[in-house]
């Protein structure tokens, strides 16, 4: 996805940007990164062990970024480290699975530990990943909206249950829904917060390229620049994002005053 | 000939095996590695560290009589009148401490290869003179053997081992295997043996994952789980299935019951169960704290042997998740279910687990194999490390296909292959690291060095096909031609360890630094060149041998070295059948603290020697017409070559800072 380079011929102002991934273990994070950075996709793909660090250049108009990704494994033994991997991050892609509601509950978690812990200026997208299997799974749109609404029945009742077990709320599921978090809620959920949003298929590349572009556009200049604070600047440019409430992106600047752990910063990127 | 087959004493045997530390021994020192130049240890979870044991845990060998605690094993060795010369020997080994003693092949009169030396140790003199010293005719030689014979007990009758495969002792699965093979030239033929056994090995790494298996009942898949030759399950003391390699818990749940039953049976009596056969099957407990290890193998494999294996499952354990953590777990809420903790780490389990199945050399030995380089190519290599490292660094590692380059490390502190075992089948077996393409940073514990704490391992995998920036691509292109070396086998790794888990960038750019050294002296391609080369043909190490394979473990550098098991031992049912045998020699060589020290074996397939001494050991494969004075000639030949390239097959040392 992501022009590989080359591009160089017009030197833009290229900048780097760190940016991590979190999320339960298996809803498609290194499967992400993999279609992004190699538009590759690997059906059995193994688990990640500790992190995985990898880069990957992103093309815009006016600049050349270039993604410092930490892929995180997302396993619960992990989580101690993570502060390691989003501190001084300038973006984070929170990822769940469409089709896995406990996973929704995880990102959340995340969400919520990011705008405590991380820099006041990072970017977060929150990213429902394999929505192929919800489409597949129906004819291409009957049975998708029938999915759909189903998911709305349970979605009152999963927000208020703080989404933790949305999953036990609807026991009985639809035999044929694959899909157990609908758009619409995700959706809500991110503009309630400020997130980007996107649902992808890393498996298909579905939006697999636009997330990383609205998070490069939605970085702001001023942070690119080394300072964090002019973050408002972003809002304007989650333009891609528009839609998917990107417009929102400077609350979690606002709301983010953080983390305890300033001091010890060890890694300059 | 015959005389230079001299086998030692038992006795000696024990008092190399002291130095054998089991991995709590070592823990006596504290803080050592806060004093390693340059580390501010900021890592608080390695809050002690020792001087490691000079190798990994060989239960096996801590059987034979040695004390439990074993931190003054140098100081014991030291006591040995026998083999004084041995203790100021500096240490160069990989995986030794420094007051270690260890024989390199140099130490003159305890040279026990071959055609030489005349034997220091009186023990040696007096066991040599069992075979029958003297001469050099072909019928001294077998005399000489078959007097040693009556020693051997009826196991060891090499008739049991390969010759009569319909006697009682061997397993059916050995026999089944067997069973077709032509007399003359069994392994050559063993690609069209076709038989339950095979071909259940050839299945044996199926999954019965029943998204695949959709349409089978639950009767079709309780029959595929039965049909595996080997079961390795991992359950809390509380009876909680932990880890299974095959089944899910649904079809594991009424087995795991019943080995729960059993075990805590025993255990309740406080006599707890180790062992136990079944007809052609092995089980095997292994008591860990709050886990129970159990191994249930149709594979001919000993209680030790299981019991080995057993122990590296419960190492990678340790290592994802340390011992006090785990103890922390279980004394809060005793049936804690581990699988959560342990989430991910599967692959490492099956990873070690098929690997104990299909049989490795180096789990075998407990040894590490490295790759074949010049002496003045690795002495380079090891002098870039050296330059470019970084100060938070612990371990420097290049490994090429599962094979060592070269290593960097402090003085006081030596590599384990236990510990590097774990690494490698991270590395290698399990996919993830590899394939993410990128760099890796992973938390996790070295139990043998420590298994209190993390230290974190920054992982860099190059392919060795292309070879972006060397400047000498014509000799790595020569040999990437050869069908052996596999997309697999390409793989180039440089891992550093380091007690900070903040060192990422540190230890990133150390890698960046060292590839551009590496490439600057053109030891990057070199590297690539061996790695292409792969592992040279029997015939071409030892021409004029009857010798089809064989393993030469080096005692003092814990290093093992091999040819390629092409074109003898092809295919997974062939190589598995030969680490069988190599099990079994292994076995019956360190299963008494004795006087065997040669076995010699004779079978309908295959002819065999095993051959062990202070400094190695030996075990050497040939078709089954060969004589025994011819095999003993290819022992010495194996001998005489490693002796010559030494430094080349083995890494003496490396890099110490
Ligand atoms: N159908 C489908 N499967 C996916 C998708 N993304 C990932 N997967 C699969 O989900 C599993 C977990 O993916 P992985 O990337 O390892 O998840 P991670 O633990 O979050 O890094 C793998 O088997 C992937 O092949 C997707 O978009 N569609
Ligand atoms: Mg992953």
């Amino acid at each position: 996805m992501a022009d590989s380079t080359q591009a160089a011929a017009a030197p833009k102002p290229s900048s780097s940007v760190k940016l991590v991934l979190l999320g339960e273990a298996a809803v498609g994070k290194s499967s992400l990164v993999l279609r992004f950075v190699n538009n590759d996709f690997q059906p059995n793909k193994e688990p990640t062990i500790g992190a995985a660090f990898l880069t990957q250049k992103t093309h815009l108009p006016t600049r050349t970024i270039k993604f410092e990704i930490w892929d995180t494994a997302g396993q619960e033994r992990f989580a101690s480290l993570a502060p390691m991997y989003y501190r001084n991050a300038q973006a984070a892609l929170v990822v769940y699975d469409v089709t896995r509601a406990s996973s929704l509950g995880k990102a959340r978690h995340w969400v919520a530990e990011l705008q405590r812990q991380a820099s006041p200026g990072i970017v977060v997208c929150l990213v429902g990943n394999k929505v192929d299997l919800a489409e597949g799974d129906d004819g291409p749109d009957a049975e998708e909206e029938e999915g759909a609404d189903g998911e709305e029945d349970g979605q009152g009742e999963a927000a208020a249950a703080a989404a933790v077990k949305p999953a036990a709320v609807k026991p009985a599921a639809d035999e044929g829904a694959v899909r157990k978090v609908s758009t619409k809620e995700a959706k809500a959920y991110a503009e309630e917060e400020g997130l980007l949003f996107f649902e992808t298929s890393a498996k298909s590349g579905l939006n697999v390229s636009e997330v990383f572009t609205a998070i490069a556009n939605a970085i702001p200049e001023a942070s690119l620049k080394g300072g964090r604070a002019g973050a408002n600047a972003a809002a304007g440019a989650g333009t891609q994002a528009a839609i998917m409430a990107g417009a929102d992106s400077s609350k979690v600047n606002l709301n983010a005053k953080a983390g305890g752990d300033k001091g010890q910063e060890g890694c300059a990127c | 000939m015959q005389d230079d087959l001299k086998p030692t004493l038992g006795e000696q045997d024990r008092s190399l095996s002291l130095t054998k530390s089991p991995p709590e021994a070592p823990r006596t020192d504290h803080d050592e590695l806060r004093s390693i130049p340059g580390d501010t240890v900021p890592s608080v979870e390695v809050s002690r560290e020792l001087t490691p044991p000079p190798l990994p845990p060989r239960p096996r060998l801590e059987v034979q009589g040695r004390p439990a605690t074993s931190s003054g094993s140098s100081l014991r060795l030291s006591k040995r009148t026998s083999r004084p010369q041995l203790l100021s020997q500096p240490t160069t080994a990989l995986s030794l401490t420094d007051v270690h003693p260890q024989g390199r092949l140099e130490s003159g009169s305890l040279q026990s290869s071959p055609a030489s030396r005349p034997v220091s140790r009186k023990q040696s003199a007096s066991h040599l003179g069992r075979f029958a010293g003297s001469s050099e005719s072909g019928g001294d030689d077998s005399a000489s053997l078959r007097s040693y014979a009556p020693t051997l007990d009826a196991r060891l009758d090499g008739e049991s081992l390969l010759g009569g495969l319909v006697e009682t002792e061997e397993t059916p699965a050995w026999r089944a295997l067997s069973a077709q093979i032509e007399r003359d030239d069994p392994f050559g033929n063993i690609e069209t043996v076709d038989n339950e056994f095979s071909s259940q090995l050839e299945h044996e790494f199926d999954s019965l994952e029943t998204g695949e298996n959709d349409l089978r009942t639950e009767d079709d898949l309780l029959e595929l789980w039965k049909a595996k030759l080997k079961h390795f399950f991992i359950l809390s003391a509380s009876g909680k299935p932990i880890y299974s390699r095959h089944g899910d818990d649904h079809l594991i749940s009424h087995y795991i019951g019943v080995a729960q039953t059993i075990i805590s049976f025993y255990q309740g009596a406080d006599d707890p169960l180790k062992s136990f056969t079944a007809g052609d099957t092995t089980f095997v407990m292994v008591a860990k704290g709050p886990l129970n290890l159990v191994a249930v193998s149709r594979l001919g494999e000993s209680e030790p042997q299981l019991r080995t294996q057993l122990e590296s499952l419960y190492m990678q354990i340790l290592s994802t998740l340390t011992l006090p953590s785990i103890e922390k777990m279980f004394s809060k809420r005793p049936s804690t279910d581990l699988r959560r903790p342990l989430e991910g780490t599967d692959v490492l389990l099956d990873g070690l687990a098929d690997g104990f199945t299909r049989g490795s050399p180096s789990t075998l030995l407990s040894a590490l194999e490295c790759l074949r380089l010049r002496k003045t190519h690795r002495r380079t290599i090891n002098e870039t490390l050296l330059k470019v490292r970084s100060p938070n660094l612990l371990y420097g590692l290049i490994v090429a296909a599962g094979r060592l380059v070269s290593v960097v490390r402090p003085k006081k502190h030596s590599l384990h292959p236990g510990d590097l075992h774990l690494i490698f089948n991270m590395l290698f077996e399990a996919g993830s690291v590899k394939a993410s393409d990128g760099e890796n940073w992973v938390p996790l514990c070295l139990p043998v060095f420590n298994n209190t704490g993390y230290l974190y391992m920054y992982v860099s995998f190059f392919s060795t096909s292309s070879s972006p920036s060397s400047n000498n691509d014509t000799t790595s292109q020569t040999g990437s031609e050869r069908p052996a070396s596999k997309v697999k086998d390409d793989e180039l790794a440089i891992v550093l360890i380091s007690a900070n888990r903040e060192s990422f960038y540190e230890l990133r750019k150390m890698r960046d630094d060292l590839v551009l050294q590496l490439e600057k002296n053109q030891s990057m391609s070199l590297i690539k060149t061996a790695i292409h080369a792969g592992h040279q043909p029997c015939t071409d190490i030892v021409p004029g041998t009857p010798l089809r394979h064989f393993l030469y473990k080096s005692r003092g550098n814990v290093q093992f070295t091999m040819p390629s098991f092409e074109p003898h031992f092809h295919g997974l049912v062939a190589k598995r059948k030969l680490m069988s045998l190599y099990a079994s020699l292994h076995e019956n060589l360190h299963s008494r603290t004795a006087k065997t020290k040669v076995v010699h074996v004779v079978g309908k397939e295959a002819t065999a020697l095993a051959w062990e001494t202070p400094l190695f050991e030996l075990f050497c494969v040939a078709g089954p017409g060969a004589t025994r004075s011819q095999l003993a000639a290819g022992a010495n030949r194996v001998v005489q070559w490693v002796r010559r390239e030494e430094e080349r097959v083995f890494i003496i040392g490396g890099a110490v800072f």
